[in-house]
């Protein structure tokens, strides 16, 4: 059952807004703070469930940061992303880190799939970026394991 | 750091401007016969609630109609006038139109026909019951009046008992007499 959206944004707004704050300064953060609650909104009737929106919601709000960067920046030192055969990279993640925990297997799909980086992962994980560093690299070496 | 009420009330703008919502809703918290949670969508009014603690309330909104439902002011602006004017004596009948849209067949041929009981005047469970063509069915007419969803704009109070007993009311029967003395129905 999906929660009212009331009820899922009261429960992220602050800490959406102090993570953006954090990233964008305070006055940037107005702006991407309505960005993601209304793609949050947009997408919100095509969610198949109400599991981790706490995620959700941070992966919204760090592809905004992402962007807004995006936008400040020539275009020169940015790295391009390669999407080739069109599928996004962490539905191509998702198979391989099927077996592993589930947190070294979020902090491996946030990190490598949707290119988060370690502060954003901690956030969405509810712990620290040093955590999550921890988590992705766990993970990592247990990959590395299994495919040997 | 917590996001300002200026920045709040932006993003539940917004939501309701871009027609992104299912329900928009807003509490008024002092009318006279107490806080009421008011909620309309795109089709029109569909909750009225004297319960002041909303959050199953909002679950069984967000069932109903869809998930998106937000607590935003504008789009109730209207509602809250009609429901002003009405509570001071300046209003006989609402304008908004109730969105039954969810509602069963037959409760939704009840309270069409509720929607023709004047104000200052009452009607019985029973007569209501006839004017669908079902003289029999005062007892489930009086079932359908308490789960009426827009009390007050579709007047349940106006149904009472056939000895003139006001019976019951799902806000209980405080209110009921308020509404009805309001309209000079009783002294």
């Amino acid at each position: 059952m999906i929660p009212p959206f009331e009820t899922f944004y009261e429960a992220h707004r602050d800490e959406i807004f102090r993570f953006l704050a954090r990233r964008l300064g305070a006055d940037a953060a107005e702006d991407a703070f309505q960005e993601t609650f209304l793609r949050a909104l947009r997408a919100y009737p095509r969610l198949s469930h109400g599991d981790h929106l706490r995620a959700w919601v941070f992966t919204i709000a760090s592809r905004i940061v992402v962007d807004d960067a995006r936008r400040r920046r020539p275009q020169t030192e940015l790295p391009e992303l390669t999407a080739e055969d069109g599928l996004p990279a962490f539905e191509e993640l998702a198979p391989l880190t099927d077996d592993l925990p589930p947190k070294e297997r979020a902090a491996i799909v946030l990190r490598y799939g949707y290119d988060l980086d370690y502060e954003a992962i901690g956030a969405a994980l509810g712990s620290t970026a040093q955590a999550a560093r921890q988590a992705a690299s766990a993970g990592v070496r247990r990959l590395r394991k299994e495919q040997t | 750091m917590t996001v300002s009420p200026s920045l709040d009330e932006r993003f539940r703008t917004a939501a309701a401007t871009l027609e992104l919502l299912d329900v928009a809703y807003d509490v008024l918290p002092d009318t006279p016969v107490g806080p009421l949670l008011v909620g309309v969508s795109d089709r029109g009014l569909c909750t009225i609630s004297f319960d002041a603690e909303p959050e199953q309330h909002l679950e069984k909104l967000a069932r109903v109609y869809g998930p998106r439902v937000l607590r935003s002011s504008k789009p109730v602006d209207r509602v809250r006038l009609e429901l002003d004017e009405y509570f001071e004596g300046r209003r006989r009948s609402f304008d908004v139109e109730p969105d039954l849209r969810h509602v069963a067949d037959y409760n939704r041929r009840v309270l069409e026909e509720l929607g023709h009981v004047e104000y200052g005047h009452t009607t019985t469970y029973g007569a209501l019951a006839a004017s669908t063509g079902k003289p029999r069915a005062a007892r489930a007419v009086g079932t359908i009046m308490n789960r009426n969803p827009v009390p007050i704009v579709l007047p349940c109070h106006r149904v009472v008992g056939a000895s003139g007993s006001l019976t019951g009311y799902g806000g209980g029967l405080d209110r009921k007499e308020w509404l009805l003395r309001l309209e000079g129905a009783i002294l």
